[in-house]
């Protein structure tokens, strides 16, 4: 614990802090540009030189460690003509663009040069001028304004992994760039524009949209996948122009993935703002009144058994529950929230769980990836994984199929029977587990989506009791399960699974096919083959015109993630809310609303008036929703059930990053990502070639 | 003046072969195996106390740059001795003499630095520019190799030491210490951020020292003398010889092995004929290459060539490359050509730098013509101090302090032309 003098005051800090750190412990705020807590040090922007006793220089406080007995000036006339002259060299060459600059009103040279900065400038020549360099559709370069300070460098290369972006030349002729003119191959390049401190690195999609002071800002979450990133909805009117990362340690850092980022303009695309009803083969406009009599015109007289209801992957828990409450009422037991067939149990808890938790992956020595890239599953994921890689001594073993994760891992092969010969212990990968102090592995879709995937879940359950990694004692569960869709943890929290004698979604597309089913009701389920429900009668409730709504006979407007105040649980069990930040479009409606009132018309109303009852329903049907924010450790119990494990090899999950839900396959800036990176990432789609 | 008997380099001119016979006969590998013999803690305290301060510029005391060394290798972390020859400096030339002319003694001296820090390989970190002298360097090691000095039990003193050549890309900044660690390791030449030095992390993350070819070159005449006779040399704390070159207006440049703390004065009439046109002729003398400011002739006629003469004189000594001006130099222009090369060569990587470096270059520009203010004299002073110390390595300062030398000395002459431009009837139209 080194003691050390800042600006007359003795502090004790933690060993290993900078200097700079060390300051900010006290409340005192050091200029920096090229210093981020989570990037290396590059000291070279010198904006935070300090003067050090002993020391015939000033030091950059952001690359001393402090040490006993140091005294640390930070506040003298010496130090504040030091960043007056940093910021004065910063800014000859900075064209002072700030009326035509996005970055303007959040900028850090902006704000620093308010503090540090001359009132006029004393450089008379020319200024620098530097072509703007394309990186592909997110990222809008102004080269001219960069000030070097290498933290995009630093980001591509050690927190995405993809050492795409670097500095050629030197002197005056430094450029940041590509040197190969090429797009980013990164699922969390869009993070580059929040570590630019200048209006160097901007939003494409953002680009001359708004002035951040006009716009309003809601702190919410994400569902552009299972990780439940936490991010702030920027919008203007009722139009969301932006989407930000929120600070959140246990989750996503200050990270999110360019889907979570860039996906908002399918907000605004695609919508369904008003409902409607099939009239001769043909989507209809109507009311609701109209919209809710058909309904229940239709369902008037069927038996429970043959009504079934299917939950997507970015259904809120609110209009989940009460989806599930009104079919018990109807007499069904026809629910399924697995849209994608996944063969997870809704009992016990720790069988769908990512138990070890996204921060926990930092405490992990070893770790067996099973049917997933985390890659395009979970791009936050992914990187907590590669930080973990970086602290170095990790062991990654994967089974499926192979791609660039960023961190190198042992391709043990695709064929799905390694689960059970690392189970029964014959694989050398079983001894790297068992000898690991903490091991984990992460079992994603393409394994348990299979037909045989609950005795790979059974296999990978006895892989994670033999080799040491349920250890409630210390606290350690090394078994995880990582979700795709936003829905799906929080669908199983709440049993929204076949009830005693009910049809799961594979029993239900079937029985549709046969006649045996007679309605369905597609809450924002998207990803099935429609195509099997034509001899149904097919209500959608959802806020996209997608694959759900083009089968479906009746549409209910629903409102999307940023539109309502809405519940979610990540793939972690984590419970969070979404806040509304504007309003469903035309006349769509927040889901609950639609289900309460659908209820009612049916004559089975549920007794729910505000979202306060819901959400105390919510809590009822499983107490898990009545602490937020935290992670309650999910009691192991025997689950999945043996068989045999086919030896068809393991497909993917995730066909496209940029194309996995309705929001996103509305968003035109996913498609031009699908355009510039589908050869990377999958398929194009769609009419291409 | 120096006595032949106290010549470190008897072949300096390469009237001799460079290579191992006559090297020998010349008195290098004379038993350098009892010389490793005496350990660690004795050659370091030897090289310490003779005083020997590192020739590549900044004149730290060699031996004591060895004692940061750790004192145990510990496994899997070798120490490394680095041997800087990436010779960039305008007017300096001395390492490539060296080089070319007595490469074995650059050999015995890694084997005895080595063997002083604990060290089982050097590399050689040659000027790209420096192409033949790389080749005879080569095969000067593959001729120690072949007779034992060099690799498995090198000298026969029971340890492996190796020594490798590698040849930079010429690019200036390549010369700091840990931008010629990064360049070692096939990164970009940026200087790192120290702390850490790199006798704790240094080559591939491994215990290193850095020192210049003339350092490490003198390392066996001072063990076989002993640091008595080192001491006997020069002017107090500035002990030993010293390769000084001299270039320029002088009748004779040359490179001149002569003791430390020569006057100037004697070091160019004796040894370079004297300044073209006669001593009362010269204008001005950059006395230690191209990074220390000038001195007017006034300081000249009395100051010694040594580092704490010359640091009194607000120069230095730097790599003593001397560069001489006599009266038909534009002074304003000379410098204002350094400015340029410092623009050239700054890698960019810290802000007062890579900005400072091409505003003083271009403002040098325009008053090396008059065009400019009076003002802008001081504006540009003030922006020297700006760059001066506040960069992550010492170039900053090289770039910094020739405009102030001339600054301090000749700032009538940079007034004059203003005053001169300004009064011109055709400054318009020139302009």
């Amino acid at each position: 614990m080194p003691k050390l003098t800042i600006d007359g005051r003795e502090v004790e800090v933690a060993a290993g802090l900078t200097v700079l750190q060390a300051c900010e412990s006290i409340g005192i705020e050091i200029p920096r540009f090229c210093y981020h807590e989570r990037l290396s040090i590059a000291g070279n922007c010198r904006m935070c030189l300090v003067t050090m006793a002993g020391s015939p220089k000033p030091v950059a406080s952001c690359a001393m460690p402090a040490a006993d007995n140091m005294v640390i000036q930070t506040n003298t006339p010496e130090v504040h003509k030091m960043r007056r002259s940093v910021m004065e060299f910063l800014l000859i060459n900075h064209p002072l663009d700030c009326p035509i600059c996005d970055q303007g009103g959040e900028c850090d040279l902006q704000d620093q040069a308010m503090a540090y900065g001359f009132d006029r400038g004393r450089f008379i020549e020319n200024k620098r001028a530097v072509k703007d360099k394309y990186l592909g559709p997110l990222i809008k370069t102004i080269m001219t304004r960069c000030i070097h300070c290498t933290r995009c460098i630093r980001f591509a290369t050690e927190i995405a992994g993809v050492p795409e972006l670097g500095a050629t030349g030197r002197g005056e002729g430094t450029e940041i760039g590509t040197y190969i003119e090429k797009a980013l191959t990164s699922e969390l390049s869009g993070n580059l524009i929040d570590v630019c401190p200048v209006g160097a690195l901007t939003s494409k999609p953002y680009a001359f949209c708004a002035r951040p002071w006009e716009l309003r800002k809601t702190e919410t979450i994400d569902v552009m996948d299972a990780v439940g990133s936490n991010i702030r909805v920027d919008a203007r009117g009722n139009e969301v122009l932006r989407v930000l990362p929120r600070l959140n340690e246990e989750i996503n850092e200050e990270w999110i993935s360019d889907k979570t980022r860039f996906a908002c303009d399918g907000l605004r695309r695609q919508r369904l703002d008003q409902p409607y009803i099939r009239v001769d083969g043909k989507l209809k406009p109507a009311t609701w009144p109209e919209a809710l009599s058909a309904i229940a015109g239709r369902l008037k007289g069927v038996p429970g058994a043959r009504i079934g209801a299917i939950a997507g992957d970015l259904a809120d828990c609110e209009s989940m529950l009460l989806v599930k409450e009104l079919m018990t009422r109807l007499g069904s037991s026809n629910l399924d929230c697995r849209q994608d067939g996944a063969a997870l149990p809704a009992e016990p808890r720790a069988a769908y769980l990512f138990n070890t938790t996204i921060a926990g992956i930092e405490a992990a020595d070893a770790c067996l990836l099973i049917g997933t890239n985390p890659r395009i599953e979970a791009p936050l994921i992914n990187a907590r994984l590669r930080k973990r890689f970086r602290n170095g001594e990790f062991a990654v073993g994967l089974i499926g199929q192979a791609a660039d994760l960023t961190y190198p891992f042992e391709h043990l092969g695709e064929d799905p029977r390694l689960i059970e010969e690392i189970a029964s212990g014959r694989h050398p990968f079983a001894a790297t587990l068992k000898a690991a102090q903490r091991p984990m592995l992460v079992l994603g879709m393409a394994a348990l989506t299979r037909a045989d995937g609950s005795a790979i879940l059974d296999a990978a359950r006895r892989i994670a009791e033999t080799t040491g990694m349920i250890r409630p004692g210390d606290g350690w569960n090394g078994f995880n399960v990582l979700h795709t869709a936003a829905a799906r943890t929080g669908g199983l929290d709440l049993g929204f699974v076949p009830g005693e004698g009910g049809l799961d979604t594979a029993g239900m597309l079937a029985a549709a096919e046969t006649g045996a089913l007679d309605v369905v009701y597609l809450l924002g389920a998207d990803e099935l083959d429609t195509s099997r429900l034509e001899r149904a009668f097919v209500i959608y409730q959802g806020h996209h015109g997608d694959a759900g709504a083009h089968a479906a006979d009746v549409i209910l407007p629903g409102a999307a993630y940023t539109e309502k105040d809405a519940t979610y649980v990540n793939t972690e069990g984590r419970v969070q809310q979404a806040q509304l930040a504007c309003h469903p479009p035309g006349e769509a409606r927040a889901d609950w609303k639609i289900v309460r009132v659908l209820a009612d018309k049916l004559g089975h109303p549920l007794g729910l008036d505000t979202l306060a009852d819901v959400r105390a329903r919510l809590a009822a049907a499983n107490p898990l929703f009545a602490s937020l924010d935290c992670i309650e450790p999910a009691a192991w119990a025997p689950f999945g059930t043996a068989g045999g494990i086919d030896a068809a090899p393991l497909g993917a999950a995730v066909e496209n990053f940029y194309l996995t839900n309705p929001i996103c396959r509305a968003s035109v800036t996913m498609a031009e990502c699908v355009d510039v990176l589908g050869d990377r990432q999958g398929r194009k789609t769609g009419t291409h070639g | 003046m120096l006595r032949d008997q106290d010549r470190v380099f008897t072949n300096l001119y390469g009237f001799d072969s460079p290579y191992l016979e006559a090297a020998r006969a010349r008195g290098d590998w004379d038993n350098t195996k009892d010389l490793i013999g005496r350990g660690r803690e004795t050659l370091t305290k030897e090289v310490r106390d003779a005083g020997l301060r590192g020739r590549g510029g900044a004149g730290f005391n060699t031996g004591m740059k060895w004692s940061f060394m750790p004192k145990e290798v510990s496994p899997g972390r070798p120490h490394y001795l680095v041997v800087n020859a990436d010779e960039g400096e305008p007017g300096t030339c001395k390492d490539r003499e060296i080089m070319r002319h007595e490469p074995h003694k650059l050999l015995e001296g890694c084997v005895l630095a080595g063997s002083a820090m604990g060290a089982q390989a050097a590399y050689i970190y040659v000027r790209g520019e420096f192409y033949r002298e790389a080749e005879v360097l080569q095969r000067a090691i593959d001729e120690a190799n072949g007779a034992g000095l060099l690799g498995q039990n090198a000298c026969g003193a029971g340890a492996r030491f190796d020594v490798y050549v590698h040849r930079g890309a010429g690019a200036y900044i390549c010369g700091e210490e840990t931008a010629l660690i990064e360049s070692l390791e096939g990164k970009k030449g940026q200087p790192r951020l120290k702390p850490p030095f790199p006798a704790n992390v240094g080559l591939y993350g491994c215990p290193t020292t850095v020192n210049n070819v003339e350092t490490i070159s003198v390392v066996p005449a001072i063990l076989r003398r002993g640091s008595g006779w080192f001491l006997g040399l020069g002017r107090p704390r500035n002990t030993g010889t010293k390769l000084f070159n001299v270039s320029g207006h002088v009748n004779q440049p040359c490179t001149v092995e002569e003791e430390m703390g020569i006057p100037l004065k004697e070091l160019i009439e004796r040894h370079a004929g004297g300044v073209r046109g006669g001593w009362n002729n010269l204008l001005a003398v950059i006395p230690g290459g191209s990074s220390v400011p000038l001195l007017p002739k006034a300081v000249c006629d009395s100051v010694h060539m040594d580092f704490d003469s010359l640091a009194a004189v607000k120069s230095g000594l730097g790599t003593a490359a001397v560069i001489v001006m006599d009266k038909s130099t534009d002074v304003v222009r000379a410098i204002a050509r350094l400015s340029r090369f410092y623009k050239h060569e700054s890698c960019g990587q810290c802000t007062p730098c890579r900005e400072g470096t091409g505003w003083m270059w271009r403002v040098m520009e325009r008053l090396a013509d008059g065009r400019g203010s009076i003002e802008e004299i001081d504006v540009l002073e003030q922006v020297t101090r700006q760059v001066e110390g506040h960069t992550i390595c010492a170039l900053g300062d090289a770039a910094a302090w020739p405009i102030q030398g001339l600054i301090r000395h000749f700032r009538p002459e940079i007034e004059r032309r203003i005053a001169e431009r300004e009064a011109s009837p055709n400054q318009r139209s020139a302009a």
